[in-house]
Protein backbone atom coordinates (compact mmCIF):
# COMPACT_ATOMS: atom_id res chain seq x y z
CA UNK A 1 0.00 0.00 0.00
CA UNK A 2 1.20 3.45 -0.90
CA UNK A 3 0.87 6.18 1.73
CA UNK A 4 1.42 8.89 -0.83
CA UNK A 5 -1.47 7.67 -2.93
CA UNK A 6 -3.54 7.38 0.21
CA UNK A 7 -2.94 10.98 1.24
CA UNK A 8 -3.63 12.10 -2.34
CA UNK A 9 -6.97 10.31 -2.30
CA UNK A 10 -7.93 11.80 1.06
CA UNK A 11 -6.95 15.24 -0.19
CA UNK A 12 -9.10 14.66 -3.27
CA UNK A 13 -12.10 13.83 -1.08
CA UNK A 14 -11.64 17.04 0.90
CA UNK A 15 -11.25 19.11 -2.25
CA UNK A 16 -14.42 17.64 -3.72
CA UNK A 17 -16.27 18.33 -0.49
CA UNK A 18 -15.18 21.96 -0.29
CA UNK A 19 -15.80 22.65 -3.94
CA UNK A 20 -19.35 21.45 -3.51
CA UNK A 21 -20.12 23.46 -0.41
CA UNK A 22 -23.84 22.87 -0.68
CA UNK A 23 -23.65 19.28 0.66
CA UNK A 24 -21.57 20.30 3.67
CA UNK A 25 -23.86 23.24 4.36
CA UNK A 26 -26.81 20.89 3.98
CA UNK A 27 -25.42 18.61 6.67
CA UNK A 28 -24.85 21.54 9.03
CA UNK A 29 -28.42 22.72 8.55
CA UNK A 30 -29.58 19.15 9.13
CA UNK A 31 -27.69 19.00 12.44
CA UNK A 32 -28.94 22.36 13.68
CA UNK A 33 -32.51 21.66 12.59
CA UNK A 34 -32.77 18.22 14.24
CA UNK A 35 -31.19 19.47 17.45
CA UNK A 36 -33.46 22.50 17.48
CA UNK A 37 -36.54 20.36 16.91
CA UNK A 38 -35.61 18.07 19.79
CA UNK A 39 -34.94 21.08 22.01
CA UNK A 40 -38.39 22.46 21.22
CA UNK A 41 -40.06 19.11 21.76
CA UNK A 42 -38.40 18.33 25.06
CA UNK A 43 -38.02 21.78 26.58
CA UNK A 44 -37.16 21.44 30.27
CA UNK A 45 -38.37 17.98 31.21
CA UNK A 46 -35.34 16.10 29.97
CA UNK A 47 -33.66 13.42 32.10
CA UNK A 48 -30.09 12.09 31.72
CA UNK A 49 -31.15 8.75 30.20
CA UNK A 50 -33.46 10.48 27.71
CA UNK A 51 -30.82 13.09 26.93
CA UNK A 52 -28.36 10.33 26.15
CA UNK A 53 -30.72 8.24 24.02
CA UNK A 54 -31.88 11.25 22.04
CA UNK A 55 -28.32 12.37 21.40
CA UNK A 56 -27.29 8.98 20.04
CA UNK A 57 -30.35 8.62 17.84
CA UNK A 58 -29.64 12.04 16.31
CA UNK A 59 -25.98 11.08 15.99
CA UNK A 60 -26.85 7.84 14.22
CA UNK A 61 -29.10 9.52 11.66
CA UNK A 62 -26.47 12.17 10.95
CA UNK A 63 -23.71 9.59 10.41
CA UNK A 64 -25.91 7.51 8.12
CA UNK A 65 -26.79 10.62 6.12
CA UNK A 66 -23.20 11.81 5.85
CA UNK A 67 -21.61 8.47 5.02
CA UNK A 68 -24.27 7.22 2.65
CA UNK A 69 -23.10 9.58 -0.05
CA UNK A 70 -19.46 8.52 0.10
CA UNK A 71 -19.86 6.04 -2.74
CA UNK A 72 -22.87 7.55 -4.45
CA UNK A 73 -20.85 10.05 -6.42
CA UNK A 74 -18.76 7.30 -7.95
CA UNK A 75 -19.99 7.00 -11.50
CA UNK A 76 -19.20 4.01 -13.67
CA UNK A 77 -16.40 5.80 -15.54
CA UNK A 78 -14.83 7.12 -12.34
CA UNK A 79 -15.03 3.65 -10.85
CA UNK A 80 -13.12 2.19 -13.79
CA UNK A 81 -10.47 4.92 -13.51
CA UNK A 82 -10.03 4.31 -9.79
CA UNK A 83 -9.90 0.58 -10.38
CA UNK A 84 -7.03 1.00 -12.82
CA UNK A 85 -4.96 3.44 -10.78
CA UNK A 86 -5.43 2.50 -7.13
CA UNK A 87 -5.63 -0.75 -5.28
CA UNK A 88 -8.73 -1.64 -3.32
CA UNK A 89 -7.15 -1.34 0.10
CA UNK A 90 -5.82 2.18 -0.48
CA UNK A 91 -9.11 3.27 -1.93
CA UNK A 92 -11.39 2.06 0.87
CA UNK A 93 -8.92 3.26 3.52
CA UNK A 94 -8.97 6.73 2.00
CA UNK A 95 -12.78 6.73 2.13
CA UNK A 96 -12.82 5.46 5.72
CA UNK A 97 -10.19 7.93 6.96
CA UNK A 98 -11.93 10.82 5.21
CA UNK A 99 -15.28 9.82 6.74
CA UNK A 100 -13.65 9.43 10.15
CA UNK A 101 -12.18 12.94 10.03
CA UNK A 102 -15.40 14.46 8.76
CA UNK A 103 -17.49 12.61 11.32
CA UNK A 104 -15.16 13.55 14.16
CA UNK A 105 -15.73 17.23 13.36
CA UNK A 106 -19.46 16.80 12.77
CA UNK A 107 -20.00 14.79 15.96
CA UNK A 108 -18.25 17.49 17.98
CA UNK A 109 -20.45 20.09 16.28
CA UNK A 110 -23.55 18.02 17.03
CA UNK A 111 -22.50 17.75 20.66
CA UNK A 112 -21.88 21.49 20.78
CA UNK A 113 -25.27 22.44 19.37
CA UNK A 114 -27.02 19.77 21.41
CA UNK A 115 -25.44 21.02 24.64
CA UNK A 116 -26.29 24.57 23.65
CA UNK A 117 -29.97 24.04 22.78
CA UNK A 118 -30.97 21.10 24.95
CA UNK A 119 -28.48 21.68 27.75
CA UNK A 120 -25.47 19.62 28.76
CA UNK A 121 -25.71 16.93 31.41
CA UNK A 122 -22.25 15.46 31.01
CA UNK A 123 -20.14 15.32 34.15
CA UNK A 124 -17.05 13.66 32.72
CA UNK A 125 -16.25 15.51 29.51
CA UNK A 126 -13.04 13.62 28.75
CA UNK A 127 -14.75 10.27 28.70
CA UNK A 128 -17.74 11.55 26.75
CA UNK A 129 -15.49 13.00 24.06
CA UNK A 130 -13.53 9.75 23.85
CA UNK A 131 -16.79 7.81 23.48
CA UNK A 132 -17.92 10.25 20.81
CA UNK A 133 -14.67 10.11 18.80
CA UNK A 134 -14.22 6.34 18.90
CA UNK A 135 -17.82 5.62 18.08
CA UNK A 136 -17.88 8.12 15.24
CA UNK A 137 -14.78 6.49 13.75
CA UNK A 138 -16.27 3.00 14.08
CA UNK A 139 -19.56 4.24 12.59
CA UNK A 140 -17.66 5.70 9.64
CA UNK A 141 -15.86 2.41 9.08
CA UNK A 142 -19.09 0.40 9.01
CA UNK A 143 -20.98 2.94 6.95
CA UNK A 144 -18.25 3.33 4.32
CA UNK A 145 -18.50 -0.38 3.54
CA UNK A 146 -22.31 -0.32 3.69
CA UNK A 147 -22.33 2.65 1.32
CA UNK A 148 -20.12 0.70 -1.09
CA UNK A 149 -22.54 -2.24 -0.91
CA UNK A 150 -25.60 -0.03 -1.38
CA UNK A 151 -23.96 1.72 -4.33
CA UNK A 152 -23.49 -1.65 -6.03
CA UNK A 153 -27.14 -2.45 -5.44
CA UNK A 154 -28.63 0.40 -7.49
CA UNK A 155 -27.87 3.16 -4.98
CA UNK A 156 -30.99 2.67 -3.00
CA UNK A 157 -31.05 5.03 0.01
CA UNK A 158 -33.53 2.98 2.02
CA UNK A 159 -31.33 -0.06 1.40
CA UNK A 160 -28.48 1.79 3.08
CA UNK A 161 -30.56 2.20 6.24
CA UNK A 162 -31.85 -1.37 6.15
CA UNK A 163 -28.34 -2.78 5.79
CA UNK A 164 -26.57 -0.58 8.28
CA UNK A 165 -28.96 -0.19 11.23
CA UNK A 166 -28.77 -3.77 12.49
CA UNK A 167 -25.01 -3.88 11.97
CA UNK A 168 -24.56 -0.58 13.84
CA UNK A 169 -26.60 -1.76 16.80
CA UNK A 170 -23.79 -3.42 18.81
CA UNK A 171 -21.66 -0.30 18.34
CA UNK A 172 -24.48 2.01 19.30
CA UNK A 173 -25.29 0.09 22.48
CA UNK A 174 -21.67 0.18 23.65
CA UNK A 175 -21.47 3.92 22.94
CA UNK A 176 -24.74 4.59 24.76
CA UNK A 177 -23.53 2.65 27.77
CA UNK A 178 -20.15 4.39 27.84
CA UNK A 179 -21.60 7.86 27.41
CA UNK A 180 -24.19 7.17 30.11
CA UNK A 181 -21.29 6.43 32.44
CA UNK A 182 -19.69 9.71 31.38
CA UNK A 183 -22.95 11.58 32.04
CA UNK A 184 -23.22 10.07 35.51
CA UNK A 185 -19.54 10.82 36.12
CA UNK A 186 -18.65 7.23 37.02
CA UNK A 187 -15.03 6.29 37.69
CA UNK A 188 -12.80 5.26 34.78
CA UNK A 189 -12.22 1.89 36.38
CA UNK A 190 -15.93 1.12 35.80
CA UNK A 191 -16.06 2.21 32.17
CA UNK A 192 -12.63 1.42 30.74
CA UNK A 193 -13.78 -1.97 29.47
CA UNK A 194 -16.44 -0.34 27.28
CA UNK A 195 -13.80 1.97 25.88
CA UNK A 196 -11.67 -1.09 25.14
CA UNK A 197 -14.58 -2.80 23.35
CA UNK A 198 -15.11 0.34 21.31
CA UNK A 199 -11.44 0.46 20.28
CA UNK A 200 -11.50 -3.26 19.51
CA UNK A 201 -14.63 -2.81 17.39
CA UNK A 202 -12.85 -0.02 15.51
CA UNK A 203 -10.01 -2.36 14.67
CA UNK A 204 -12.35 -5.20 13.65
CA UNK A 205 -14.45 -2.94 11.46
CA UNK A 206 -11.55 -1.32 9.62
CA UNK A 207 -9.79 -4.66 9.12
CA UNK A 208 -12.93 -6.34 7.77
CA UNK A 209 -13.79 -3.40 5.52
CA UNK A 210 -10.33 -3.30 3.95
CA UNK A 211 -10.34 -7.08 3.46
CA UNK A 212 -13.83 -7.32 2.00
CA UNK A 213 -13.86 -4.24 -0.20
CA UNK A 214 -11.52 -5.96 -2.65
CA UNK A 215 -14.33 -8.35 -3.58
CA UNK A 216 -16.91 -5.61 -3.91
CA UNK A 217 -14.77 -3.71 -6.30
CA UNK A 218 -14.38 -6.27 -9.07
CA UNK A 219 -17.11 -5.80 -11.59
CA UNK B 1 -31.86 -42.81 -0.78
CA UNK B 2 -32.06 -41.89 2.88
CA UNK B 3 -28.67 -41.62 4.46
CA UNK B 4 -27.95 -43.03 7.93
CA UNK B 5 -27.51 -39.62 9.57
CA UNK B 6 -31.02 -38.61 8.59
CA UNK B 7 -32.44 -41.64 10.40
CA UNK B 8 -30.17 -40.80 13.34
CA UNK B 9 -31.50 -37.22 13.38
CA UNK B 10 -35.12 -38.41 13.46
CA UNK B 11 -34.40 -40.97 16.19
CA UNK B 12 -32.43 -38.53 18.34
CA UNK B 13 -35.12 -35.86 18.14
CA UNK B 14 -37.87 -38.37 18.87
CA UNK B 15 -35.88 -39.66 21.85
CA UNK B 16 -35.20 -36.20 23.27
CA UNK B 17 -38.78 -35.00 22.71
CA UNK B 18 -40.20 -37.96 24.62
CA UNK B 19 -37.50 -38.61 27.20
CA UNK B 20 -37.04 -34.87 27.75
CA UNK B 21 -40.56 -34.85 29.20
CA UNK B 22 -40.09 -38.01 31.28
CA UNK B 23 -36.47 -37.87 32.48
CA UNK B 24 -35.88 -37.14 36.17
CA UNK B 25 -34.70 -33.56 36.60
CA UNK B 26 -33.35 -31.73 39.65
CA UNK B 27 -35.99 -29.71 41.51
CA UNK B 28 -34.76 -26.13 41.56
CA UNK B 29 -36.36 -22.94 42.78
CA UNK B 30 -38.01 -20.73 40.15
CA UNK B 31 -37.19 -23.18 37.37
CA UNK B 32 -39.10 -26.26 38.60
CA UNK B 33 -40.25 -28.31 35.62
CA UNK B 34 -39.40 -25.58 33.07
CA UNK B 35 -35.81 -26.79 33.31
CA UNK B 36 -36.89 -29.35 30.69
CA UNK B 37 -36.95 -26.52 28.19
CA UNK B 38 -33.17 -26.78 28.23
CA UNK B 39 -33.60 -29.85 26.00
CA UNK B 40 -35.53 -27.88 23.37
CA UNK B 41 -34.62 -24.20 23.62
CA UNK B 42 -30.83 -24.43 23.78
CA UNK B 43 -30.31 -27.10 21.06
CA UNK B 44 -32.53 -25.13 18.65
CA UNK B 45 -30.32 -22.06 19.15
CA UNK B 46 -27.26 -24.21 18.59
CA UNK B 47 -28.77 -25.40 15.32
CA UNK B 48 -29.49 -21.80 14.28
CA UNK B 49 -25.98 -20.62 15.07
CA UNK B 50 -24.61 -23.68 13.28
CA UNK B 51 -26.61 -22.83 10.15
CA UNK B 52 -25.52 -19.20 10.24
CA UNK B 53 -21.91 -20.26 10.67
CA UNK B 54 -22.39 -22.67 7.75
CA UNK B 55 -23.72 -19.80 5.66
CA UNK B 56 -20.69 -17.63 6.46
CA UNK B 57 -18.23 -20.43 5.69
CA UNK B 58 -19.81 -20.87 2.26
CA UNK B 59 -19.79 -17.10 1.73
CA UNK B 60 -16.01 -17.17 2.34
CA UNK B 61 -15.64 -20.16 0.00
CA UNK B 62 -17.60 -18.26 -2.62
CA UNK B 63 -15.30 -15.23 -2.38
CA UNK B 64 -12.24 -17.48 -2.60
CA UNK B 65 -13.36 -19.71 -5.47
CA UNK B 66 -16.05 -17.67 -7.19
CA UNK B 67 -18.32 -20.65 -7.56
CA UNK B 68 -22.08 -20.01 -7.73
CA UNK B 69 -22.91 -23.32 -6.06
CA UNK B 70 -21.40 -22.18 -2.76
CA UNK B 71 -23.44 -18.99 -2.98
CA UNK B 72 -26.61 -21.06 -3.30
CA UNK B 73 -25.60 -23.11 -0.24
CA UNK B 74 -24.82 -19.93 1.70
CA UNK B 75 -28.19 -18.41 0.87
CA UNK B 76 -30.13 -21.57 1.72
CA UNK B 77 -28.25 -22.03 5.01
CA UNK B 78 -29.14 -18.45 6.02
CA UNK B 79 -32.80 -19.22 5.28
CA UNK B 80 -32.72 -22.39 7.39
CA UNK B 81 -30.97 -20.47 10.19
CA UNK B 82 -33.65 -17.78 10.17
CA UNK B 83 -36.31 -20.51 10.18
CA UNK B 84 -34.78 -22.02 13.33
CA UNK B 85 -34.88 -18.61 15.03
CA UNK B 86 -38.67 -18.93 15.17
CA UNK B 87 -38.99 -22.03 17.42
CA UNK B 88 -35.98 -20.77 19.37
CA UNK B 89 -37.78 -17.51 20.09
CA UNK B 90 -41.08 -19.22 20.91
CA UNK B 91 -39.54 -21.66 23.41
CA UNK B 92 -37.44 -18.81 24.83
CA UNK B 93 -40.48 -16.56 25.31
CA UNK B 94 -42.36 -19.33 27.08
CA UNK B 95 -39.42 -20.02 29.34
CA UNK B 96 -38.99 -16.33 30.09
CA UNK B 97 -42.70 -16.01 30.96
CA UNK B 98 -42.54 -18.74 33.56
CA UNK B 99 -39.19 -17.92 35.13
CA UNK B 100 -38.61 -14.18 34.68
CA UNK B 101 -42.31 -13.31 34.56
CA UNK B 102 -42.34 -11.64 31.16
CA UNK B 103 -42.49 -12.76 27.53
CA UNK B 104 -39.79 -10.38 26.40
CA UNK B 105 -37.35 -8.02 28.07
CA UNK B 106 -35.03 -5.42 26.62
CA UNK B 107 -32.67 -5.78 29.57
CA UNK B 108 -31.07 -8.95 28.30
CA UNK B 109 -28.29 -8.66 25.69
CA UNK B 110 -28.99 -12.13 24.34
CA UNK B 111 -32.59 -11.29 23.53
CA UNK B 112 -31.51 -8.04 21.88
CA UNK B 113 -28.82 -9.94 20.02
CA UNK B 114 -31.37 -12.35 18.62
CA UNK B 115 -33.66 -9.55 17.53
CA UNK B 116 -30.73 -7.95 15.74
CA UNK B 117 -29.67 -11.24 14.16
CA UNK B 118 -33.16 -11.61 12.71
CA UNK B 119 -33.00 -8.04 11.37
CA UNK B 120 -29.56 -8.66 9.88
CA UNK B 121 -30.69 -11.75 7.99
CA UNK B 122 -33.85 -10.02 6.78
CA UNK B 123 -31.61 -7.22 5.48
CA UNK B 124 -29.45 -9.89 3.82
CA UNK B 125 -32.44 -11.27 1.91
CA UNK B 126 -33.58 -7.78 0.92
CA UNK B 127 -30.07 -7.04 -0.36
CA UNK B 128 -30.12 -10.25 -2.39
CA UNK B 129 -33.47 -9.46 -3.93
CA UNK B 130 -32.40 -5.97 -4.97
CA UNK B 131 -29.58 -7.11 -7.27
CA UNK B 132 -30.43 -8.76 -10.59
CA UNK B 133 -27.10 -9.97 -11.90
CA UNK B 134 -26.42 -13.28 -10.21
CA UNK B 135 -22.61 -13.12 -10.11
CA UNK B 136 -22.73 -9.62 -8.65
CA UNK B 137 -25.46 -10.59 -6.22
CA UNK B 138 -23.48 -13.58 -4.98
CA UNK B 139 -20.35 -11.51 -4.35
CA UNK B 140 -22.03 -8.57 -2.64
CA UNK B 141 -24.26 -10.79 -0.51
CA UNK B 142 -21.20 -12.77 0.59
CA UNK B 143 -19.45 -9.56 1.66
CA UNK B 144 -22.46 -8.43 3.69
CA UNK B 145 -22.91 -11.90 5.15
CA UNK B 146 -19.35 -12.04 6.48
CA UNK B 147 -19.38 -8.49 7.84
CA UNK B 148 -22.78 -8.85 9.50
CA UNK B 149 -21.93 -12.24 11.01
CA UNK B 150 -18.84 -10.84 12.71
CA UNK B 151 -20.83 -7.93 14.17
CA UNK B 152 -23.58 -10.31 15.31
CA UNK B 153 -21.02 -12.62 16.86
CA UNK B 154 -19.60 -9.70 18.83
CA UNK B 155 -23.10 -8.89 19.98
CA UNK B 156 -24.22 -12.36 21.00
CA UNK B 157 -20.97 -13.81 22.29
CA UNK B 158 -18.93 -10.96 23.74
CA UNK B 159 -21.28 -8.24 25.00
CA UNK B 160 -23.40 -10.49 27.27
CA UNK B 161 -20.28 -11.52 29.17
CA UNK B 162 -19.53 -7.91 29.99
CA UNK B 163 -22.95 -6.61 30.89
CA UNK B 164 -25.67 -7.90 33.15
CA UNK B 165 -27.80 -10.61 31.70
CA UNK B 166 -30.66 -12.70 32.96
CA UNK B 167 -29.33 -15.76 31.16
CA UNK B 168 -27.42 -18.40 33.09
CA UNK B 169 -23.66 -18.08 32.90
CA UNK B 170 -23.69 -14.29 32.44
CA UNK B 171 -23.65 -11.29 34.72
CA UNK B 172 -23.11 -13.24 37.93
CA UNK B 173 -25.75 -15.91 37.24
CA UNK B 174 -24.29 -19.40 37.49
CA UNK B 175 -24.13 -21.37 34.25
CA UNK B 176 -26.28 -24.47 34.02
CA UNK B 177 -23.29 -26.73 33.63
CA UNK B 178 -21.80 -25.88 36.99
CA UNK B 179 -24.48 -26.94 39.43
CA UNK B 180 -27.63 -28.19 37.82
CA UNK B 181 -26.80 -30.16 34.73
CA UNK B 182 -26.57 -33.60 36.27
CA UNK B 183 -25.69 -36.72 34.33
CA UNK B 184 -29.32 -37.62 33.70
CA UNK B 185 -29.86 -34.31 31.95
CA UNK B 186 -26.66 -34.59 29.99
CA UNK B 187 -27.96 -37.85 28.53
CA UNK B 188 -30.82 -35.88 26.97
CA UNK B 189 -29.14 -32.53 26.31
CA UNK B 190 -26.18 -33.68 24.20
CA UNK B 191 -28.21 -36.02 21.96
CA UNK B 192 -30.72 -33.17 21.53
CA UNK B 193 -27.97 -30.83 20.33
CA UNK B 194 -26.71 -33.42 17.83
CA UNK B 195 -30.25 -34.24 16.74
CA UNK B 196 -31.30 -30.65 16.03
CA UNK B 197 -28.04 -29.84 14.25
CA UNK B 198 -28.49 -32.94 12.06
CA UNK B 199 -32.10 -31.93 11.37
CA UNK B 200 -30.95 -28.48 10.25
CA UNK B 201 -28.43 -30.17 7.92
CA UNK B 202 -31.20 -32.38 6.56
CA UNK B 203 -33.48 -29.40 5.81
CA UNK B 204 -30.52 -27.62 4.24
CA UNK B 205 -29.74 -30.68 2.11
CA UNK B 206 -33.25 -30.78 0.66
CA UNK B 207 -33.42 -27.00 0.10
CA UNK B 208 -29.96 -26.95 -1.46
CA UNK B 209 -30.79 -29.69 -3.96
CA UNK B 210 -34.01 -27.96 -4.92
CA UNK B 211 -32.26 -24.61 -5.35
CA UNK B 212 -29.49 -26.08 -7.49
CA UNK B 213 -32.03 -27.87 -9.72
CA UNK B 214 -34.05 -24.65 -10.09
CA UNK B 215 -30.87 -22.79 -10.96
CA UNK B 216 -29.98 -25.36 -13.64
CA UNK B 217 -33.48 -25.23 -15.07
CA UNK B 218 -33.36 -21.45 -15.30
CA UNK B 219 -30.05 -21.56 -17.10
CA UNK B 220 -31.33 -23.80 -19.87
Amino acid sequence: MNTQLLSQLIKKEFLLEFRQKSTLAGILVYIVATVFISALCFKKVIQPAVWNALFWVIFMFITVNVSSKSFMQETKGKGLYNYLYYNARTFILSKIIYNMLLMAVLSLLTFFFYSWFVGSMVQDFGMFLLALLFSSSAFSGVLSLMSAIASKANNNISLMAILSFPVLMPLLLVSVKLSKHAIDGLAWSVSYKYLLILIMLNIVVVALATLLFNYLWKE
Amino acid sequence: MIKWWKILAALLILYTLVWGMLAPVPKLNILYETIRNLFYHVPIWFAMLFMMGYSVVFAIIHLAKNNLRSDIVSNQAAQVGLFFALPGLLTGCMWAKFTWGTWWTFEDPKLNGVAIAVLIYLAYFILRSSIDDEQKRARIAAVYNIFAFVMMFVFIMILPRLTDSLHPGNGGNPAFGKYDLDNGMRMVFYPAVIGWVLLSLWILDVKKRLAILTHKKNEE
